[in-house]
């Protein structure tokens, strides 16, 4: 029961973004389009989870006072592989996305989860907390990639897939893939959160 | 952005047309959580432009001198986040002990600088943008003032904002900031093009 206590609690009642406030940078910068959006979801998840279980296996070795420089060069190590994997097998992604893949590494959310969750806790929870937090940093950025597309373009695609179109009668609001879209749309996201799922 | 750019093209670009937290989103965290008064954002934004542009200064030399003749690019974004942090360090023990007074006017807020990753994103773009030493510094200094002017701004909104009470109570605290960061930045939208750039 705890195990799976774990593994929801980051989707929605704890969600990083729309709840704890953190990794707010990338999640409105790259969300001008719910493909860009989901990339990046995935490769923050990824070095989420990595990094909760390499910190998770290593906290009994971790000297307390330089916890925070070994949790950031164990972060940068997986920022890299993603940096180079991204660059090798989608370019197109890894154009939009551009100074973001790197600047994962500063994404309050993963050095978050790994002093305040996996430097406390074995890896297999460590592991559920990742795989949580990062569905739930997954759910809203591609929900906010999908809202600003639909608006500002009349279209949904991920990976090359049209999801949904308005059509051609459609008049896009252009102004929801430009910045201040992103401030719009996360302030909706955040006030619905307040009024229907806050206890 | 080239090096026949001049130097108040890249100021007006990075302070206006580009700025850092309106239009590309970064530093949101500290943008919005020390922005409660205008004298705290004051003091944040300085000790943004001074660690901001030391960072800046301490990456490029260490990019072109010492990582890129020894083909070590891969390091890039490790060597550069840990340079930040241990020079955030460095300069936080040397202000206390020899600047007394700077350091009580922003010494609480520069630990907050290590996760801002404006800091981190800048050191990176003065790469990848090509840029030389001295126009990487101009860029900087830039991208820095357009943070404190952003934040000295919204920090002047939200103290009016505080005390309305005509706000819905879904959208108090946090959603109203965000609209307002929207209706700036949609302002600053209007600085683009400017001087056809």
């Amino acid at each position: 029961m705890s195990l799976w206590k774990d593994f929801t609690t980051g989707i929605i009642k704890e969600n990083p973004v729309i709840v704890l406030m953190i990794g707010l940078c990338p999640t409105l910068a790259v969300s001008s389009s719910a493909n860009d959006a989901f990339g990046m979801g995935i490769a923050a998840t990824f070095v989420l989870i990595a990094s909760n279980i390499i910190v998770s296996m290593v906290r009994n070795h971790t000297p307390d006072a330089i916890r925070i420089p070994i949790f950031i060069v164990i972060i940068s190590t997986f920022v890299t592989i993603v940096d180079y994997v991204i660059h090798a097998f989608d370019m197109e992604l890894y154009a939009s996305l551009g100074v973001f893949i790197p600047l994962i590494v500063v994404n309050c959310i993963i050095l978050g989860r790994a002093e305040a969750y996996a430097y406390k806790n074995n890896v297999i929870s460590s592991t559920l907390d990742g795989i949580g937090m990062g569905l739930g940093f997954i759910l809203i950025i591609t929900l906010l990639g999908a809202i600003r597309e639909i608006i500002g373009n009349g279209t949904v695609t991920i990976f090359n897939y049209q999801l949904l179109s308005l059509g051609s009668r459609y008049q896009p609001a252009l102004v929801f893939i430009m910045p201040p879209g992103a401030f719009l749309t996360i302030a909706f996201l955040m006030a619905a959160q307040n009024k229907w799922l806050k206890k | 952005m080239s090096n026949e750019l001049t130097w108040y093209m890249i100021l007006m670009s990075s302070i206006l047309i580009n700025n850092i937290v309106l239009i590309r989103f970064l530093a949101l965290c500290s943008f919005f959580g020390v922005s409660n008064e205008i004298e705290t954002s004051i003091g944040m934004g300085m000790a943004v432009i001074f660690v901001m542009t030391l960072a800046s200064a301490s990456t490029w030399i260490l990019w072109y001198a010492l990582l890129l003749p020894l083909h070590l690019e891969y390091l890039r974004t490790a060597v550069f986040i840990l340079v930040i942090a241990g020079l955030v360090q460095f300069v936080e023990m040397y202000m206390k002990k020899a600047l007394k007074s700077l350091y009580n006017a922003m010494g609480i807020y520069l630990p907050l600088i290590t996760t801002n990753c404006a800091v981190l994103a800048i050191a990176l773009l003065n790469i990848d943008y090509n840029l030389g030493f001295v126009n990487s510094i101009i860029y900087t200094v830039g991208v820095a003032v357009g943070y404190t002017l952003a934040i000295i701004l919204f920090a002047a909104i939200k103290e009016r904002i505080a005390l309305s009470t005509a706000i819905p109570m879904p959208f108090r605290g946090h959603p109203i900031g965000f609209i307002t960061a929207a209706l700036m930045s949609m302002a600053f939208l209007g600085f683009s093009h400017l001087f056809g750039l």
